[in-house]
């Protein structure tokens, strides 16, 4: 009785079933989606290979090209910049994760510790803007800040009796203003996580130490903080895993392709656009290769390592 | 009631003390100030006057009012009301699209009887932790499907995100019990049909959640625009602000110019307040719509954080 059933279930399992073909078709936009937008750029990265025309039909061109072998490559590490780019890329990523993390964290804290509530979810309310602005609007805003001219910074400067300065021609000071810009627009997000998961918190954690005696800075340590782990981690992850990747707006429309300011404000991304532009497409699109591959591998080494630590953050 | 007033007491008791508070108070107060700010500026500058801007520059309150530069749009605008209308069309169409192709896709993988449910995962998850590139991506949307200088480009490309189908997934998989979607199954009803008239009408959270990313994020995209589009009829409102920073000039094009010059038009036109005012028409929906769908937002990145 009891094998006759199992078989029965066996079967169930492997017959394709009606709603089988029915729930297939519901993907199936969806799928065609996936292979044309996500898939077959996968299988055009060969052209990273190649000696890539533009003209005509993609896929005959694509296999017609002739290799080159790692030539493309060659000439994106032999170029003086590479080295630069690949520093501004992952230092801005290395500073922007920390910041992005201890900022909001501490943020959020603070507010869920404000006496009045409602207090509390207007400033989040009003914190959460700059993430709805585009960064050609905020490019739109910087410049009323930095424009030599017209500028409020340089009226300002002009008001104290000092020489205006022409900012988009001032490396120096672009490292603070995009990293600045960068917490400022994201902090918004981040809080809004940390601040979801503190109210999530238990209350009886924090009555049974306050029984104890437990002072407030007490009750962040060994409360606050560790319920807010786990969640640290899965954005650390996903931040890691993006290292390769920066902010294209942030660095190209902001700065507004400032030819002085190259040195401190071109990244994987600009480069690759700029090369797109001007059709040299075998540094692009080695550029891009690196980018997709080193992105890919820490990826899944950030996540590899948190399973190690801890196999309940993973995200596989 | 006995316990509310013994909770509300803890409260009271376990909180920082005032000093502490009022010092947090004025730092956040100071934050929210320096997060708003940006939107004052751009307002006022776009309803400052034109010759005041040209002599003493921008200032952060507006001081010399004057509307010119919306009037000017009114009347003159047909290249900022045509990017209207692309922003309006594209954020519609892509928004029911994009909803439609990722609810699809996460019912489809959040049931566990489907036979090619393991296949499909994959396909949506890959895509998470590697990606083709944008050189790749841009020929293969320019030269093989044909996208370039079309409305398309500006919506296939960001209609569906991994990210939001595996939303979509777990919300199904964690709020739809299962005997609904069997009883439904029993009675004879296709899988298209239990979709639209039972899992959908249910799940309206998670639909305002997909619905208000894609909304955003069609609306505040320039990166399609600067990729794909060089017709400027085709520009939407970003990239029409996007090319009015460079040149401000360009706003003169295609306006109603009966028996006036373009030269004379460039030179008696609202330059400065006007390309504010254009910040301002992608803006003000945006800053007076978020606060009330800031919840669907943040249930959408608490699930999407949670488990990716």
């Amino acid at each position: 009785m009891s094998t006759k059933l199992e078989q029965r279930k066996i079967r169930k399992r492997i017959q394709w079933r009606k709603q089988d073909t029915e729930l297939t078709l519901l993907a199936l936009p969806t799928l065609i989606w996936y292979i044309l937008f996500s898939f077959l750029p996968m299988f055009g990265m060969i052209i990273a290979f190649k000696n890539f025309k533009i003209s005509g039909n993609f896929i005959s061109n694509v296999l017609e090209s002739p290799w080159v072998g790692l030539k493309n490559f060659e000439f994106l590490f032999k170029s003086n910049d590479a080295w630069i780019i690949l520093r501004n890329t992952i230092g801005y990523n290395i500073i922007f994760i920390i910041l992005g993390i201890v900022l909001p964290v501490m943020f959020a804290i603070m507010i869920s510790l404000l006496h009045s509530r409602k207090a509390g979810k207007v400033y989040q309310t009003m914190m959460f803007l700059p993430y709805f602005l585009s960064w050609v609007v905020v490019s739109a805003v910087g410049w009323a800040f930095f424009s030599f001219d017209k500028g409020i910074l340089n009226q300002f400067l002009v008001g104290i009796g000092q020489e205006p300065m022409n900012w988009y021609m001032e490396p120096q000071y672009w490292p603070y203003i995009l990293i600045f810009l960068n917490i400022w627009k994201s902090i918004g997000y981040g809080m809004i996580i940390y601040l979801a998961t503190i109210t999530g918190i238990d209350s009886t954690y924090y009555e049974a130490a306050v029984i104890d005696g437990a002072s407030i800075w007490q009750q962040t340590r060994f409360i606050t903080l560790p319920m807010l782990k786990l969640v640290i981690v899965m954005m650390f992850i996903l931040a890691v895993g993006r290292i390769f990747y920066t902010d294209f707006g942030l660095f190209y429309q902001v700065t507004r392709d400032s030819n002085s300011l190259y040195n401190v404000t071109t990244t994987i991304d600009v480069l690759v656009f700029k090369q797109l532009k001007t059709a040299t497409v075998g540094m692009a699109s080695a550029a891009a290769f690196v980018q997709s591959v080193l992105g890919c591998i820490t990826i899944l080494s950030a996540n590899w390592i948190v399973k190690k630590i801890d196999s309940d953050s993973a995200m596989i | 009631m006995a316990k509310r007033t013994y909770q509300s007491g803890l409260e009271k008791f376990n909180r920082t003390s005032k000093s502490v508070n009022a010092l947090f108070t004025l730092i956040f107060t100071l934050l929210a100030i320096a997060c708003v700010v940006p939107v004052i500026v751009v307002l006022s500058i776009s309803l400052t006057d034109e010759s005041y801007i040209r002599e003493t520059g921008y200032s952060i309150l507006p001081t010399a009012l004057s509307a010119d530069a919306y009037a000017y749009i009114a009347k003159q605008g047909t290249m900022i009301l045509r990017a209207l209308g692309v922003s309006v069309l594209v954020t519609a169409v892509g928004t029911v699209l994009g909803v439609l192709l990722t609810t699809t896709m996460g019912y489809v993988i959040s049931r566990p009887a489907y036979k090619l449910k393991n296949f499909l995962t994959w396909v949506v998850f890959i895509p998470m932790v590697f990606n083709g590139g944008l050189v790749s991506s841009y020929f293969i949307n320019t030269n093989f499907l044909g996208l370039k200088n079309t409305i398309w480009a500006l919506i296939l490309p960001l209609a569906v995100s991994s990210f939001n189908v595996i939303i979509c997934k777990t919300f199904f998989k964690s709020t739809i019990p299962d005997g609904l979607i069997e009883s439904a199954e029993i009675d004879g009803a296709s899988q298209l049909r239990t979709f639209t008239s039972i899992i959908l009408p249910i799940s309206l959270p998670v639909l305002a959640t997909i619905g208000l990313f894609l909304c955003f994020g069609y609306w505040n995209d320039w990166f399609q625009s600067m990729l794909y589009i060089d017709n400027q009829n085709l520009y939407s409102l970003q990239a029409l602000l996007n090319s009015l920073m460079t040149n401000a000039d360009a706003l003169a094009r295609n306006s109603i110019s009966m028996g006036v010059s373009f030269a004379e038009l460039v030179a008696t036109m609202p330059k400065e307040s006007a390309r504010m005012a254009v910040a301002i028409l992608i803006v003000l929906p945006v800053a007076c719509a978020y606060p009330f769908f800031q919840r669907y937002f943040i249930s959408g990145l608490t699930i999407g954080a949670v488990k990716g």
